[in-house]
């Protein structure tokens, strides 16, 4: 394993990292929105919505991410839907994503007492004032451990778009592995996992410690 | 003046309020009492709009109101809950300062400072950093009447304030009454507790389960 090979195929991994990191941002910024207005459905009383919301988590939570990858890029342009391959990959990725947090966030707002709505209420705050200023500040509390898992998950789950052609930081990987017979790229790529997920777990646990001021 | 006529409540078939009528006098303590399951709390959940009353007519100082209406003229009630429900992930002088800012539409500064007072009054001044968590059951309850208090509510409602309560507490809370009593407020008060609502209350009004009268008939 010299530095020199090292110092050679970085660019290319480091050039992988830069895929899997946008997804990563962009995935999260826009499913963590479309989670949580999703769980507002699921948890209002209105039923016709509530019904396709559940098929919506049920399809995503009830099929591999991997299919659902295959199925947005090669299967909706059977249907006049064309997407490149990046933003294929990224629409995936936040409606599966969305899903997850959606039903995540729904725990969240039933763990929340009924008394705090009441209070809420006898103080003659709006249903929305309710939600912004006592509801979903609370919720973020209880959820951040479980929406820290699913970041994590996140990160490694961007390697499954390979199959759809696209060059993340696993792919740049394996080209290197079967051109030059050597797990050197592939062991590069695990410490490279590694030190994102480091820093993810870093940056999650200052953000728990950001929301302990209160029990 | 408060007044309430004629108020019914079902549960499914059940009937839980039956027609009750009740008049509070403004600057005085109505105690509403009675076993529990005899229908007190949904009797005053009604009439905070926490439950929709089947019928019945509510009257504040002569004019109609209702306690499930957003308009500024229904804002009548201040409810102090069983359990305070205060916000726990806001600050004592937040949770007493958020509504009049969100609703009131009271600037910062003036609510800040009509809330240090009301802390001030009830005996909580220099606590309006602290979290709800770091405060005693006494302590919260107070709060919660502070936080009721600063929307400027016509009757202060209180269900069972003593329940929670350490027994030794309950004479403070009783003096804590007809203090705000002697500021003129008008008081609603649920509770089971005959001794305390005899201390604080100028009239009572006994609940009895609908059940249970229709067993005394059936007995008699």
């Amino acid at each position: 394993m010299s530095l020199s090979y090292i110092s050679e195929i970085l660019p290319s991994l480091l050039g992988g990292v830069k895929i899997t990191l946008s997804l990563f941002f962009w995935t999260l910024l826009g499913s963590l929105p479309l989670g949580i207005l999703v769980s507002i459905g699921l948890i209002s009383k209105i039923k016709p919505l509530k019904w396709v919301l559940d098929l919506y988590v049920w399809l995503m939570r009830g099929t591999p991410l991997l299919l659902q990858l295959i199925f947005v890029f090669y299967g909706l342009p059977l249907i006049g839907i064309v997407f490149q391959r990046y933003e294929a990959a990224l629409f995936a990725f936040i409606l599966n994503y969305g899903a997850y947090f959606a039903e995540i966030f729904r725990g969240g707002f039933q763990s929340i007492d009924e008394g705090q709505y009441e209070g809420a209420r006898v103080l003659r705050l709006s249903y929305g004032q309710t939600l912004r200023k006592i509801v979903i500040p609370q919720v973020v509390k209880i959820v951040i451990p479980s929406i820290g898992n699913e970041v994590i998950n996140l990160i490694k789950d961007s390697s499954l778009v390979y199959v759809i052609g696209l060059g993340d930081l696993l792919r740049a990987g394996n080209v290197a592995t079967s051109r030059d017979v050597t797990l050197v790229p592939l062991l590069l790529v695990g410490v490279i996992y590694l030190i994102l997920i480091g820093i993810a777990t870093y940056v999650l646990h200052k953000v728990e410690q950001r929301y302990s001021y209160y029990k | 003046m408060l007044e309430i006529k004629n108020l019914k409540k079902k549960f499914g078939s059940r009937q839980i309020l039956n027609g009750v009528n009740l008049t509070v006098e403004d600057g005085q303590i109505l105690a509403i009492v009675g076993p529990s399951g005899a229908g007190k709390t949904t009797l005053l959940r009604c009439i905070t709009g926490l439950e929709e009353a089947d019928s019945g007519e509510f009257l504040i100082d002569g004019q109609p109101f209702d306690p499930r209406g957003t308009a500024a003229s229904d804002a009548v009630m201040g409810v102090v809950f069983q359990d305070y429900n205060l916000f726990p992930h806001l600050t004592v002088l937040e949770n007493i300062t958020l509504a009049p800012q969100m609703v009131l539409k009271e600037g910062q500064k003036s609510a800040d400072k009509r809330g240090e007072d009301l802390l001030g009054q009830l005996g909580l001044a220099n606590k309006g950093g602290l979290y709800p968590y770091q405060l005693s059951g006494g302590q919260k309850q107070r709060v919660a009447i502070a936080r009721a208090l600063a929307m400027n509510p016509k009757i202060l409602c209180y269900d069972e304030p003593t329940s929670a309560l350490d027994p030794h507490l309950r004479d403070e809370v009783a003096n804590l009454l007809l203090k705000l009593k002697g500021q003129g407020m008008t008081q609603l008060v649920v509770t089971h507790d005959m001794e305390f609502a005899e201390k604080i209350a100028d009239k009572l009004l006994k609940v009895t389960a609908l059940d249970q009268q229709q067993q005394a008939k059936a007995g008699e």
